[in-house]
């Protein structure tokens, strides 16, 4: 049931990334990359990461992308042109990705030769009050750097983005 | 029959993810198709951070991750940001014609 139901997420979330890469115009880029994050997602609570499968839908699929998506419609942005493609990187760019995944994917199978197989339910740390105890106790000092660099950000953004007053 | 899923799979599907963001952070001329690029090689990190937490049984993977998700947040609301003021000023989305620091 775990291979089953990681092999229909992870066929998913690739298929959707390739089409992220391949779609022309921004919009159908932007669905594909939601569809990404909702496999992965499903692919967290396989992992036991309740907490973070939440956030990412919340965060990543909702806030975000949503972001994204606005801005896109608010520039009204096309389909990208294609130009000044070079013949070499057309013929040759494909082909060796995929060498470059199968050389990466016999590695790493090779680093983790007995590592023990990820069964559902084999992890019960990635609760939300789990998650919470180590923020707040072991991580407090991140957090709060953090929530100031989300107030940097908000502030920098509001000031690049608004309209210059003559 | 496999009982479980073996952790290399999770590792692999996140160098493959990772590959396609690379991959259109270099052939994408669309800026936002380009940010979204950065998006996608972000959340392949994610994925492993999370693999490997649930292969040492240990919850810090799960924060490293939730910091990535912060940043990210962070980094899209500020280069959509500039996305909008460098639309502002040369009304064009396409990489190759924003080039000033080029020469």
């Amino acid at each position: 049931m775990d291979v089953i139901l990681f092999l229909i997420f992870a066929l998913i979330a690739v298929v959707c990334g390739v089409n992220v890469v391949v779609q022309s115009h921004p919009i159908s880029s932007a669905v594909s990359l939601i569809g990404v994050m909702g496999s992965l997602a499903v692919l967290y609570l396989l992992l036991g990461a309740e907490f973070i499968a939440a956030a990412q839908v919340i965060v990543y699929a909702g806030a975000i992308m949503v972001l994204f998506i606005f801005v896109i419609m608010l520039l009204n942005a096309g389909a990208e042109t294609r130009r000044g493609r070079s013949f070499l990187a057309q013929l040759l760019g494909v082909p060796l990705l995929i060498a470059f995944l199968g050389l990466m994917a016999y590695f790493v199978q090779q680093l983790f030769p007995g590592a023990p197989a990820v069964h559902f339910g084999g992890f019960q740390g990635g609760s939300a009050q789990a998650v919470g105890r180590a923020l707040f106790t072991q991580f407090l000092l991140p957090f709060e750097v953090v929530s100031v660099l989300i107030l940097i950000a908000i502030l920098g953004a509001v000031v690049l983005a608004q309209k210059e007053m003559d | 029959m496999l009982t479980g899923v073996p952790l290399s799979w999770y590792l692999i599907l996140s160098a493959v993810l990772f590959a396609l963001g690379v991959a259109g952070f270099l052939f994408r001329r669309n800026i936002i198709t380009v940010f979204m690029s950065i998006e996608l090689m972000l959340n392949a990190v994610n994925l492993s951070f999370i693999a490997f937490s649930y292969q040492l049984k240990q919850v810090n993977g799960h924060i490293y991750s939730f910091f990535v998700m912060v940043v990210a947040a962070a980094e899209a609301a500020v280069g959509l940001a500039i996305i909008l003021t460098v639309f502002r000023n040369r009304s064009t989305l396409n990489i190759d014609d924003v080039s000033s620091m080029k020469n």
